[in-house]
């Protein structure tokens, strides 16, 4: 019998008969691992399987190999709010649709795990689009795929670094992009090593662009091999981010 | 034991109920059985009829006879008023308290990202249409308090952005009969936010 206990982050569930459902977690110590819980669909039950409740989790099967059933008990709601605030509601389908969709089953991602709580916690401030675009950044490093933006790919000025290649993920300094800058992506402000982010944190065009930026490595790199490509929750959150801002 | 004939195939019909297990399926089968003209019969014709008679309402998607429902057809009922539910079950519940006088529009379901269910699976652009060319001033999004009914609830306000009409929604808070103690944080949160003077 194979048994462990931890605190999760419910991404995702899926009815499964009359009265359970499959439900996805992001684990502290476990990662992304799935689970038959019983009587999801209960009133009592059905609060904590919104995606971004987080529980304690209670995990048994009878091998390791099996999808086994989850005890579930709830730690926290939903971050204060969320309801009411469609952009940040879209933000929180998002990540939960990534983290659902990209990472290996029963892998461990402890710092993706805490990430995602600090940007919950991050709804409530000014600055949670920004703690969005960097949680996407450190789920692409967990992936494997890190972008490098400290530096410039071709020997350029660091002080100058203004794009970012989209095949290699390295920032480009402006004099070195200046004869291929119609193929490179934007380095949006917050993200160039010379920034006062507390100037440029607010800035919603800004981070429309870094949300493109990462969006277009989630397309090319993380995503690039599956059928469904870019979760849909993704790309309704950049549209609904695009939609707010003035023409 | 069963067999594989008509009574197997009653329980296997039976059973896929929501609800019911084979062994209900099975115990529904044996009552109905010994009952043939008292229940059995008359259940059978009633299924059949029914089936034939009752239809989807061809303006909010309620179930009853006819191409428009009893609800839409009634004249004392405030057509500048809409309310937007999720199923017809939730059309029943808020039927059932007497408390609105208004018409209804049935989405068929809620968005939802995970599950793939998108606009063009609900019925949301007949409902944009009819407030476009109707008389409707407020409708009210009788959505559940979830990510999808939240989620749906914030999709349709943009649609019908530029409006002239009023959009409004459930409070979410204490539930009569409802204990503090046993409310989850989010619950006492939110009907803290949405007081109201005593």
């Amino acid at each position: 019998m194979e048994r462990w206990t931890d605190q999760g982050i419910v991404l995702s569930a899926r009815g499964h008969g009359e009265g359970g459902a499959i439900v996805a977690l992001l684990t502290e110590n476990n990662g992304r691992h799935a689970g038959y819980v019983h009587g999801a669909q209960s009133k009592n039950k059905r609060a904590m399987l919104e995606p971004g409740s987080q529980v304690k989790c209670d995990w048994s099967a009878r091998d390791n190999e099996s999808l086994g059933t989850y005890a579930l008990e709830p730690e926290g709601g939903l971050p204060y709010g969320i309801l009411d605030e469609p952009l940040k509601l879209a933000a929180l389908l998002s990540a939960c649709s990534l983290c659902d969709c990209a990472l290996p089953e029963r892998e461990g991602h402890t710092g993706l795990y805490h990430g995602l709580l600090q940007l919950m916690t991050s709804f409530e401030s000014d600055y949670w689009a920004v703690s969005y675009v960097m949680w996407e950044i450190s789920l692409l490093r967990e992936l494997g795929f890190r972008l490098e933006l400290d530096k410039c790919a071709a020997h350029g000025d660091p002080l100058t670094l203004e794009y970012v290649s989209p095949k290699s993920g390295r920032a480009v300094s402006r004099a070195e992009a200046a004869p291929y800058k119609e193929k490179l992506l934007v380095l949006p402000h917050f993200l160039r090593p010379n920034c006062n982010r507390a100037d440029t944190a607010g800035d919603n065009e800004d981070v429309l662009i870094a949300l493109k930026m990462t969006g277009h490595f989630l397309e090319h790199w993380v995503f690039a091999h599956h059928t469904k490509g870019v979760p849909e929750a993704r790309l309704l959150f950049q549209q609904r981010f695009a939609d707010m801002l003035p023409l | 034991m069963l067999h594989d004939g008509p009574l197997d195939l009653l329980v296997r019909q039976l059973s896929s109920l929501p609800g019911l297990g084979s062994r209900s399926a099975k115990r529904i089968a044996l009552h109905l059985l010994t009952n043939k003209e008292k229940l059995m019969q008359p259940l059978a014709k009633n299924l059949e009829y029914v089936a034939g008679i009752i239809n989807p309402c061809q303006s909010c998607g309620n179930l009853d006879e006819g191409d428009i429902c009893r609800i839409c057809r009634d004249p004392k009922r405030d057509r500048a008023t809409l309310c937007v539910v999720a199923s017809v079950a939730d059309l029943w519940a808020i039927e059932r308290t007497n408390s609105f006088r208004g018409v209804y529009h049935i989405l068929g379901g809620t968005l939802s990202a995970l599950d793939g269910i998108g606009p063009d699976d609900l019925n949301i652009r007949s409902l944009v249409d009819n407030i476009r060319n109707g008389e409707i001033t407020e409708m009210i999004l009788a959505l559940s308090a979830t990510v999808d009914g939240q989620s749906t609830a914030h999709y349709i306000n943009d649609q019908l952005k530029g409006l002239n009409i009023t959009v409004t929604r459930l409070a979410h808070g204490v539930p009569v009969g409802g204990e503090l103690d046993y409310l989850d944080d989010n619950t006492i949160s939110t009907a803290l936010k949405a007081r109201k003077q005593a």
